[in-house]
């Protein structure tokens, strides 16, 4: 205890100091308050319905671990939307970075006219993902949308149902992911433009060619960039709602391939009114979010390079 | 000598009109790369565009029609009368105003004290803070929606402004990494002239950090105007209905009004579009600095 109140007892001693702790607490009073009430308690609240059920109409009644053990024995759906997240997330997060990353690299190369490039590469983010969604079930719609259209006249490809079709569905969703790729361009850019020019000028006097430049100078110097955005994607994937939602009408349609794991848990809540199961179901996410974040990080001192340590 | 001799040798090993000449078809194979894949992601633009502005005969047609004619912009009057439209934006924009004010209000403060102010237990709450932005919304949204139901507050836009009125953590943070980049002599010289803590932030540091609370509005405006999740937890009566929130009701009843669906994304999104030409810097330092210091 007095190691704690040491500090304190110090800092009131004085009168200014006494004035500095007033001022600190009153200018944060905003947010102490905020976090009190909106972070901290629902974060204990949420602990404790996830041990209960709870309807709202009733109060919670305490059922030990039963809605984890129900989730994991006994609701298909779970399974189903866990597996189409992770199918969403493993695809969609490589790709995103390969894409970015390549355009990234393209648009760095004292190419004319970048900024006409990285601002259509970057229109599609500025795009509400409300609007984003409906536009895209008219561009996959299969009979009349624009991408069959194209694979018809330009390809002689009968194209699939995208969207309405069980086994093109989760492709679809990837193919939309991609297309708001200038997002991490943007992040790549900026890593790019901070790799010395020293560093690409040795290279060369060494004898190493562009394509080699580009391989053991310029990825290893953004890795970090890469590492920030593969960790952004994962915890963006498994929160992903707004676009399914919308796609679907909220049931994941067709045959629940589009039932994404924070839209299950907002029907479980609001729909179903179940909040002690979907209160578990956010712990769960927020595990699994953690576990590889940490493997993630754990992964990163074989692959990521910090200049300077 | 030996490396002097083979950095002049390398680059006269090949004539001058060599070197223009690969360098030449150098630039024209990236733009044979990038120009294509320009087109890719604007088409789905141009089938907005397009279909925003078709006679309906048109839009169940194949082949498609690339380009409309007549072109027929009644399509937009019917999107904004079918659809309650300015009246969904009315709502948005309340919510936008009152959240941009509540984030004026309250998160520089709580990022000056964070940053310029010595107090016991700061650095502890500013840990505090970051680490609860590690934690996903749905985790704090079940409890959060009770508070607000117990209080009443269902079906108002008090819970999609109150929050922004106590303080967000990631504008906390950005603000308080710009306040400490303020030179600390400034501060320490008002204070020798007597200025009070308030006056040095409302006086000083507050003018300083116009650039970044106009990052940090910037980023709210764009929240408040394309948010779906809050609209949809919080707001179930059709009058009380956000732009997103509305559009998609609409959708869900309507999906085959493609014109006007078209018409209405477009006007969802022009503003947008032509806040990012207005503000292009702010943007681009908005999403690096949150990308590469996040």
């Amino acid at each position: 205890m007095g190691r704690l109140t040491e500090p304190l007892r110090r800092q009131l001693a004085t009168r200014t100091g006494r004035q500095d702790q007033i001022n600190g607490i009153l200018f944060a009073l905003p947010w102490l308050l905020g976090l009190s009430i909106l972070i901290l308690y629902p974060i204990g609240a949420s602990i404790y319905y996830s041990f209960t059920e709870y309807s709202v109409l009733r109060p919670p009644r305490w059922v030990g671990l039963a809605n984890y053990i129900k989730m994991f024995t006994a609701d298909d759906v779970f399974w189903l939307a866990l597996y189409n997240t992770v199918y969403f997330a493993v695809f969609s997060v490589p790709l995103g970075i390969i894409v970015g990353v390549g355009i990234a690299l393209m648009l760095n190369m004292k190419i004319k006219g970048l900024p006409v490039y990285r601002t259509i590469y970057f229109l599609p983010v500025l795009v509400p993902e409300v609007a984003l969604s409906i536009l895209w079930l008219w561009v996959l719609n299969s009979q009349f949308g624009i991408l069959n259209a194209i694979l018809w006249e330009v390809f002689g490809i009968v194209g699939p149902g995208w969207l309405a079709d069980e086994h093109w569905s989760k492709p679809s969703v990837i193919l939309m992911a991609l297309w708001g790729v200038g997002q991490a361009v943007v992040i790549y850019l900026a890593g790019l433009q901070d790799v010395p020019k020293e560093l690409y000028d040795a290279a060369a006097i060494d004898g190493a060619n562009a394509v080699k430049r580009i391989r053991h100078v310029t990825i290893p110097m953004i890795t970090p960039v890469i590492f920030f955005n593969l960790i952004m994607g994962l915890i963006g994937a498994f929160q992903y709602f707004t676009i399914p939602y919308v796609l679907t009408g909220g049931d994941g349609k067709p045959a629940q391939s589009l039932m994404f794991y924070s839209m299950y848990l907002y029907r479980r809540a609001f729909v179903m009114l179940e909040m002690g199961y979907a209160s578990a179901l956010a712990w769960l996410l927020f595990i699994i979010v953690l576990v590889c974040t940490l493997l993630v990080f754990r992964s990163s001192n074989r692959w990521v390079y910090y200049a300077g340590r | 000598m030996q490396q002097q001799a083979f950095a002049v040798e390398r680059p006269l090993a090949r004539p001058m009109w060599q070197r223009t000449a690969i360098k030449t078809i150098g630039e024209l194979a990236k733009h044979f790369v990038l120009v294509p894949l320009a087109i890719i992601f604007m088409i789905p633009f141009f089938w907005m565009l397009s279909t925003s502005l078709k006679p309906d005969a048109q839009i169940f047609k194949w082949p498609p029609v690339w380009i409309p004619s007549p072109i027929q912009w009644s399509n937009y009057v019917d999107a904004v009368t079918t659809i309650p439209f300015f009246h969904y934006v009315w709502n948005t924009l309340i919510i936008c105003g009152l959240s941009m004010l509540g984030v004026t209000f309250a998160s520089p403060p709580v990022a000056y004290s964070f940053s310029r102010l010595r107090w016991v237990g700061r650095d502890f709450l500013f840990i505090v803070t970051i680490a609860t932005m590690m934690i996903p919304y749905q985790v704090t949204m079940i409890p959060v929606f009770l508070i607000w139901a117990n209080l009443g507050f269902i079906n108002t836009f008090v819970p999609l402004i109150a929050p922004h009125w106590l303080g967000t953590p990631f504008y906390i943070f950005l603000l308080r990494q710009f306040f400490l980049s303020i030179p600390f002599e400034l501060s320490d010289a008002a204070k020798i002239d007597g200025a009070t803590e308030l006056g040095i932030y409302r006086r000083i540091i507050l003018p300083l950090a116009k650039p970044a609370l106009a990052t940090v509005l910037v980023f709210e405006f764009l929240n408040r105007w394309r948010g779906f999740i809050g609209p949809l937890i919080y707001l179930n009566d059709q009058k009380k209905y956000t732009i997103s929130l509305g559009l998609q009701m609409y959708q869900q009843e309507n999906y085959t009004e493609w014109s006007q669906l078209m018409a209405a994304s477009i006007m969802l999104t022009m503003p947008v579009i032509i806040l990012y030409f207005f503000a292009q810097r702010t943007f681009i330092q908005g999403i690096t600095m949150t990308g590469i210091k996040g």
